[in-house]
């Protein structure tokens, strides 16, 4: 068996991987391992063959590939990385070994000062919201379908009907489009979308292919193939109102109902999970439970927009490399963040500081309800310590705020996020 | 004449501003509620030629993947997208393929061209 040390492990070669390894390198790590598990770096962007991504990070609109290209460049640009392709972590240990396997190196053992987490998430599936039916072939996961006709150049199906409004479920249905299918439906169980307000416009305006909110899938047809599905309308408890049934004929169902944290390696190393955002509870240098483990991206919560997962990777990956470096000091005041009223989750959940040394946080917040006009404040002991307004808030944009460093004291205590609608 | 006003759903950022566009004769004559200037200008395009980046796949012969994913070098007129996406689905190009080259130039004479986004290595 191969064995080898480092100085910081990166779990992952995605967005977050690929800036969290850059990020180490650029805070004196030594020597860093980069681990993915594909045949390439770049993770679930180079199937998004779309654009829209990087405004934030580079300035200009860049296509999921043209993203991932940028941050492999980087990564070749800060040196010293070593990248090892084909490979799948199976084991970690709160010691910080690695174990791993590959086609080329067989089982490997990796003993690191540090760990990023960065593995990304999953898709949720059919069994996970319960669709009634037959199980016929046709139905596929939005992001799988995705990669077939991205990048395999298969076409999953002609006559489609797409569950969940999710960005994925909406990209697809444009992309289905463009190749030719038709899009009969998108059924979303919610009163709103899910996606964000330019994939409503562009993927689904633009091709008039129809949304029924407040509206559920009930039953699936077929016997080999998919041969049509059944969709009712829901109540304000999300139960199919008797007598609404409506049918579409199709070949093929796509679901986009939610991304899971990829977590059971997490998990297996007894870190303490968030049951809100399905990732790792993590202090506001993205440290795990474990001391020496470090999350980012969406592993640790799913995000909207890439450029904030590199963000946070940055942030992740220089904290893993001072934590290497042994220049991490010990926190001495833990200060945990809760969601309050209007508010759905937190990242991070806990803040650390040194006496005397509070420094500005960003806190990326999910709301619970979509909103208009709302006051977003942050309490400590039942005072408002920090407040600000909101024109508009959406479950399915993440709301991104810094915390000042004077909002808060460097004291044991609790913070709490709410999100109330706003005196007129 | 009487201006008409049409509500507009940016998309230019995840902002989604919703803001109005007065139109006469076709010509745009005041825009309100976006936040920038980008928005301003997006929504008047809009609402008088309305533009899309295009992006979509080419079919590769002899590389490691089947596809080359492609975008338009610039937007083409909204009403031209599903046109373009059938045209490509004719195209095809050889291995090697570059991050940056044109696989299709002046597709369908509209003056815009589909450029690669990404290497694709001979198989």
């Amino acid at each position: 068996m191969r064995r080898q040390n480092c100085d910081v492990a990166v779990i992952g070669g995605g967005p977050a991987g690929l800036a969290a390894a850059v990020s180490a390198r650029r805070h004196g790590a030594q020597k860093v391992l980069l681990l993915e598990r594909d045949r390439e770096l770049g993770g679930i962007l180079q199937q998004c063959i779309h654009n829209g991504f990087g405004l934030q990070r580079y300035d200009e609109e860049l296509t999921g590939p043209g993203y991932a290209s940028r941050a492999a460049r980087a990564l070749e640009a800060a040196g010293g990385v070593e990248v090892q392709l084909d490979t799948m972590v199976v084991g970690l240990t709160p010691d910080k070994v690695l174990r791993t396997v590959s086609p080329a190196a067989g089982l490997q053992e990796v003993q690191a000062k540090a760990v990023v987490l960065a593995m990304g998430c999953r898709e949720r599936t059919r069994g996970a919201i319960r669709i009634p039916g037959e199980r016929p072939a046709g139905i596929y996961t939005a992001g799988a379908a995705q990669r077939m006709v991205n990048m395999e150049g298969y076409l999953p199906g002609k006559e489609i009907v797409i569950v969940g409004s999710g960005d994925i479920g909406l990209i697809m249905a444009r992309r289905m489009t463009l190749e030719g299918a038709q899009v009969k439906a998108v059924l979303e169980i919610m009163p709103y979308s899910n996606g964000l307000t330019r994939n409503l416009v562009q993927c689904l305006d633009d091709f008039n292919v129809p949304l029924y909110l407040s509206h559920t899938i009930t039953r699936i047809e077929g016997k080999s193939r998919v041969t049509s599905v059944t969709c009712m309308a829901v109540d304000e408890n999300r139960c199919p109102i008797p007598g609404t049934e409506k049918t579409f004929a199709c070949d093929c169902v796509l679901l986009s109902v939610g991304l899971i944290p990829e977590n059971e390696l997490s998990e297996a190393t007894g870190i303490a999970l968030d049951p809100l955002t399905g990732g790792p509870v993590v202090d506001q240098h993205r440290e795990t439970s474990v001391p020496g483990f470090f999350a980012a991206g969406n592993v640790l919560q799913v995000h909207d927009l890439v450029d904030w997962v590199s963000a946070e990777s940055d942030i992740a990956g220089r904290s893993a490399a001072l934590f290497a470096r042994q220049l991490r000091p010990a926190p001495e005041k833990t200060l945990l963040l809760q969601a309050g009223s209007g508010v759905r989750n937190v990242v991070p959940q806990r803040l650390v500081c040194q006496p005397g040394q509070a420094e500005a946080v960003r806190l990326f917040i999910r709301v619970a309800q979509p909103a208009r006009n709302v006051r977003l404040r942050c309490l400590c002991q039942g005072e408002t310590c920090y407040e600000r307004r909101l024109p508009i808030v959406k479950p399915s944009e993440m709301v991104v705020v810094e915390l000042p460093s004077a909002a808060y004291q460097p004291a044991s205590g609790l913070l709490t996020i709410a999100v109330e609608e706003a005196a007129p | 004449m009487k201006n008409e006003v049409r509500k507009i759903s940016c998309i230019v950022c995840p902002m989604g501003c919703v803001g109005t566009v007065e139109v006469r004769g076709g010509i745009a004559v005041r825009a309100a509620g976006f936040t920038c200037k980008r928005g301003e200008a997006y929504a008047v395009d809009e609402v008088t030629a309305p533009r899309r980046v295009l992006t979509s796949t080419v079919r590769v012969v002899g590389g490691v993947l089947p596809l080359a994913p492609v975008v338009s070098s610039r937007p083409l007129p909204k009403e031209q997208l599903l046109p373009a996406a059938r045209c490509l689905a004719t195209m095809q190009v050889a291995a090697p393929v570059q991050e940056g080259q044109v696989v299709v130039a002046n597709l369908l004479g509209l003056g815009v061209d589909m450029v690669a986004t990404r290497a694709i290595a001979v198989a």
